[in-house]
């Protein structure tokens, strides 16, 4: 258990940079969901933490200690794979103690701690078995199991869940959480996935082109995106953008129809006519005459709630969520909630935060 | 979780039965099938099933020796053949010359394989360098191990000499049957590299990084974790070898010693080629034959059970 402290990661393949610079602050015990569309450096990330690859420039510290330059076998870390990456050639147990073996630990005390792991993840009855005779979820279950046996400073996962069926994939979730917190051990954790991310992690390092766009627990990352990229990609159905522009007073947004909205929260710095752009979540709109006229094409009902796919006049595509069942036909004119609204810069896509 | 464990297997075996489906392709009439099939047939019962029905029906007979009468003697060329100290000195000799062979041509591929599949500049071109030894037909290659340990014109062999070293394969029988092994040896090693190249790259990298940060070193993961997953291959490959050292060894052996000085490189497939045609002893050399495919048959048998057992995936 322990801290891990990443201050200015570099990578490049070749010509090809991967990681532009990443730092971060982890707290002991603390779960850090890394998260991104794939190529985004997060799995270069995770692996440099491991000490698979090597850092252009830059610190990877876990605890007081600088591992940058150590092997994987001296950082005392733990690594689950996605395709759990179990030696084929060794049963269950075997699998699990390995590094223990290698470690010198006396006999009596691997065979406790693997029967203790086996316990606690329910395989102790798969112990003599071979990895290919386990089915994905009890692969997983091993693979998590030769993680705890080492009792590591730190937990690495490299998206292990995407390999299992989407009923297993929420099970095994809930599971390494709730194992996680059990421990307290410090972790880091990659996906794609931001359902998994936002359930998952204490906070999230969104990653963009090898940037950590935002690093944030899973809420603030919700509720106050730092640019429109970390916006897009967090909450499902997507975020609204709108192209406006400023009104003079810097209170309130003029969208190209001529709508204006104002802010709820305060007024943004700027001269009238600053080009922004305006973010909204499809749950944020509400049907009222007078607002945004959307020409519906598609009506996704999913019980609870429906989902309105449209076009503004202008062409532009909008997204709305409404409670109960919704017959929509032709127009359907929707207002934002004004407490709701994202105002980004409309050139560098930075979140504007209202004036103190 | 075992309901899960069931799914998967079933659906393993839906899948397999729509290849199944998809691959089987239904022939109306049995014409063209068999023509599509004559060509591997004739060639075998033209190149093996005929000449080898020949040294069976052979073993059983013994011949004048001008070759004029023959009569059926039964098992007697056999009970000949196997209380003869000549030949099994010769079988110990075999024994000794293939698994050397195979020991060395197995651990040099290995060797070589493990340092061919790490990330090194011009691995592609060390790559096709090595196996270029196995398209080298034996007695060029005996000739070429000839012009390097000749005492009088080779180049080890005059350099060995020329240090004091007393080196003449022509006149030691350790020192022929030492050039014989290095030289079978040497043309097997290309076809072992492939293999375990093969068998390298088929270890998933991920394991291979899962044993790095259980905390083994490159030694260990190569001892505990490369070489148990490459041991069908390695098992499959001394079979091969072995089969190689006893019967396709005869051309380097032809060209570099014929079977001397004396008796000492003189293996079971070479005795059997004396007897046989120069000894004109035809009755002896076709029991020796029969023995040596008994031989081969056995190790086959040997591989395909092991090897169906032991894979891992």
């Amino acid at each position: 258990m322990a801290t891990l402290t990443l201050s200015g990661v570099r990578k490049s393949f070749g010509a090809t940079a991967v990681l532009h610079g990443v730092d971060l602050a982890v707290r002991d015990g603390e779960m850090i969901v890394v998260v991104g569309a794939s190529g985004c450096g997060k799995s270069t990330l995770l692996r440099i933490v491991a000490g698979l690859e090597t850092a252009t420039a830059g610190r990877v510290m876990i605890g007081d200690q600088d591992v940058t330059a150590l092997e994987p076998a001296d950082r005392d870390v733990a690594m689950v794979f996605q395709n759990y990456a179990l030696y084929p050639h060794m049963s269950v147990f075997q699998n699990m103690a390995y590094g223990l073996k290698i470690r010198g630990l006396p006999k009596p005390e691997i065979i406790r701690r693997v029967d203790e792991a086996a316990a606690l993840l329910d395989i102790g009855g798969l112990l003599d078995r071979k990895p290919r005779q386990l089915s994905g979820g009890q692969r997983q279950r091993v693979a998590m199991g030769r993680a705890i046996v080492r009792e590591p400073k730190l937990f690495l996962f490299d998206e292990p869940l995407s390999n299992l069926d989407a009923k297993l994939r929420v099970q095994m979730r809930a599971e390494i959480r709730r194992l996680q917190k059990r421990l307290g051990v410090t972790s880091l954790f990659v996906t794609h996935d931001q359902v998994e991310a936002m359930t998952l992690g204490d906070r999230l390092v969104v990653m963009h082109a090898g940037h950590a766009a935002q690093i944030a627990t899973p809420m603030e990352v919700w509720e106050r995106p730092a640019d429109t990229y970390v916006a897009g990609f967090i909450g499902s159905p997507a975020m609204n953008f709108l192209a406006a522009t400023l009104e003079a007073g810097g209170a309130a947004a003029r969208l190209a129809d001529g709508l204006v909205l104002p802010f709820a929260d305060g007024s943004r710095a700027g001269e009238a006519g600053r080009k922004l752009t305006l973010g909204i979540r499809p749950e944020h709109l509400r049907p009222q005459t007078g607002g945004l006229r959307v020409m519906v094409e598609l009506v996704e009902p999913l019980g609870a709630e429906s989902l309105l796919h449209g076009r503004l006049p202008d062409g532009a595509e909008m997204t709305v969520k409404l409670a109960g069942a919704v017959h929509a036909d032709g127009v359907l004119e929707v207002m934002p909630i004004a407490e709701a609204l994202h105002v980004f810069d409309g050139e560098t896509g930075r979140r504007i935060e209202p004036l103190g | 979780m075992d309901s899960e464990a069931r799914e998967e297997r079933r659906s393993a075996r839906e899948r397999r039965a729509t290849v199944r489906r998809v691959r089987r392709t239904y022939f109306r009439g049995v014409g063209l099938p068999y023509l599509l099939l004559a060509p591997q047939l004739l060639v075998t019962a033209l190149f093996f099933f005929w000449p080898a029905g020949q040294a069976v029906y052979q073993s059983f007979l013994r011949e004048d020796a001008f070759g004029l009468s023959s009569q059926f003697v039964g098992f007697e060329n056999f009970i000949d053949v196997l209380g003869d100290a000549d030949w099994r000195a010769a079988a110990a000799r075999t024994a000794v010359f293939s698994l050397s062979v195979a020991a060395l041509a197995l651990s040099a591929a290995l060797f070589l394989a493990v340092q061919a599949d790490k990330h090194i500049r011009g691995a592609g071109a060390y790559r096709t360098l090595l196996i270029w030894p196995y398209a080298v037909a034996p007695a060029i290659a005996a000739v070429l191990w000839l012009f390097m340990v000749h005492p009088d014109i080779g180049l080890f062999g005059r350099a060995l000499n020329a240090l004091g070293v007393p080196w003449d394969y022509k006149l030691n029988g350790n020192q022929a049957l030492l050039v014989v092994i290095l030289a079978s040896a040497w043309k097997q090693v290309s076809y072992n590299f492939i293999f375990f190249l093969a068998g390298l790259q088929g270890i998933p990298k991920p394991v291979l990084e899962a044993a790095a940060i259980d905390g083994a070193g490159p030694v260990r993961r190569f001892w505990t974790v490369v070489f148990p997953l490459l041991s069908p291959t390695a098992f499959f490959l001394l079979v091969v070898n072995l089969v190689y050292a006893c019967f396709d060894t005869f051309g380097v052996i032809h060209a570099l010693t014929q079977g001397g000085p004396g008796k000492s490189t003189e293996t079971l497939i070479y005795r059997a080629y004396t007897d046989g045609v120069s000894n004109l002893n035809l009755g002896s050399s076709a029991a020796q034959s029969v023995i040596l495919m008994i031989l081969v048959i056995a190790l086959t048998v040997v591989q395909f059970r092991f090897v169906e057992k032991k894979v891992h995936y």
